[in-house]
């Protein structure tokens, strides 16, 4: 029955974000700590990250020691390259194009080769990386407040794929598909919301 | 007793989080999210067809107990992404009553069409339940929150459909099934009536 937990703590993740929010959320406790909250309140964060965790659990333990090192190095650079450089934010059907992308391969339960999961990881961490960058650019605190989602980022992936990965069962696996495809559906009403 | 415990251990630091947020969070996120989650349960004629979709992948066992409720809520949300954009669809009344009469007639019957033909006659009604979805979104919601509430609630209605199909395994669940077929296709007429009225 452990694999029952995982469908629970991904609809848990999705729900206990409400707010999509641009700069950090104040936890009260410090900016390492309001890093640490943002990828679990920002949806846009959130919904790749779920959806990488799945996507390279189900490609197994090797895929998965990839994406979480690939995810989480690409996010710290383009947060350190947004804070320093000025670029443009990454358009508003980049998210949902994504999550499309994302939860169409964790539906389909592919095997894809490690440099394409790797390749995939680099370029999510990369733009929303940046975008992180960008707003903490000049913030007090803000290397530790970088520092406190690449944390959490860490965390959360190598839970995610971890899980996912010491799944078995062909029912378990079956569950995992199902939560990817209702990103691939969260996706494609949030690219509907990006072309209104 | 170890599920329960393993579930709320996960559960525990996401509701803290989420307790967090709350305290801050706008009155448009608040409402998106909510309102997403309430949208596809507000209506009777949305909440049957979708619990029919669950009863017949009941019915019809693997693989379509588990590609039927995957189709629906992806296909829905190509309607919804439609609607949201102002893609006009003609009849979408219509449409959402007659997924409902198509699809209890389908649990009536105990219809075992092809596996494909099954997941094309679900995906043509989910296109009507995702445009009207799309096109009623309140003014102000957020949209990220509304699509995450309205798929969430969308697959957990499927999921009930699964789980209130699971009957079927017993000779009186299958004849309680048919009869629930049949009052979603009743209901589907009395839709499809008000539609033209």
């Amino acid at each position: 029955m452990r694999w029952s937990v995982l469908p629970v703590s991904v609809a848990a993740l999705l729900v206990a974000a409400p707010g999509a929010q641009a700069h950090l959320m104040n936890s009260g406790f410090g900016p390492f700590y309001d890093g640490l909250a943002h990828p679990f309140v920002v949806a846009e964060d959130l919904i790749p990250v779920v959806a990488l965790g799945l996507l390279a659990g189900l490609g197994g333990a090797r895929r998965g020691r990839w994406m979480l090192f690939g995810l989480t190095l690409s996010w710290a650079v383009g947060m350190a390259v947004g804070s320093v450089v000025l670029g443009p934010a990454a358009p508003d059907w980049w998210t949902g194009g994504g999550a499309i992308v994302l939860g169409a391969l964790v539906a389909a339960d592919r095997r894809l080769p490690l440099g394409v999961v790797a390749g995939l990881a680099a370029v999510v961490g990369g733009t929303h990386g940046f975008g992180n960058g960008r707003e903490l650019a000049g913030a007090t605190g803000g290397a530790l407040a970088m520092a406190g989602i690449v944390c959490a980022l860490f965390a959360l992936s190598s839970l995610l794929a971890g899980h996912v990965t010491s799944l078995k069962s062909s029912g378990a696996r079956l569950v995992v598909r199902v939560a990817g495809s209702w990103v691939a559906a969260i996706g494609l009403l949030m690219l509907g919301w990006a072309l209104r | 007793m170890t599920f329960a415990r393993t579930t709320l251990r996960s559960l525990g630091p996401f509701w803290l989080a989420a307790g967090l947020v709350l305290a801050h969070a706008k009155g448009g996120e608040g409402v998106g999210f909510v309102s997403g989650l309430a949208h596809p349960v507000s209506g009777l004629d949305h909440v049957l067809a979708m619990i029919a979709v669950g009863l017949w992948g009941a019915q019809l066992r693997a693989p379509a107990v588990w590609l039927l409720p995957v189709t629906f809520p992806m296909v829905m949300a190509l309607g919804g992404m439609l609607g949201l954009m102002g893609v006009h669809l003609p009849g979408v009344e219509i449409g959402i009553a007659a997924s409902a009469i198509v699809l209890g007639l389908a649990v009536l019957l105990e219809a075992r069409p092809p596996l494909g033909v099954a997941a094309a006659l679900v995906g043509c009604f989910a296109v009507f339940h995702g445009h009207a979805h799309g096109t009623e979104l309140p003014p102000g919601a957020n949209g990220l929150l509304y699509s995450i509430g309205f798929v969430v609630s969308t697959g957990l209605l499927h999921g009930s459909g699964v789980a209130m199909g699971l009957v079927h395994r017993w000779p009186a669940g299958r004849s309680a099934l048919r009869v629930a077929g049949a009052c979603v296709a009743v209901a589907g007429v009395v839709f499809l009536w008000r539609a033209f009225a």
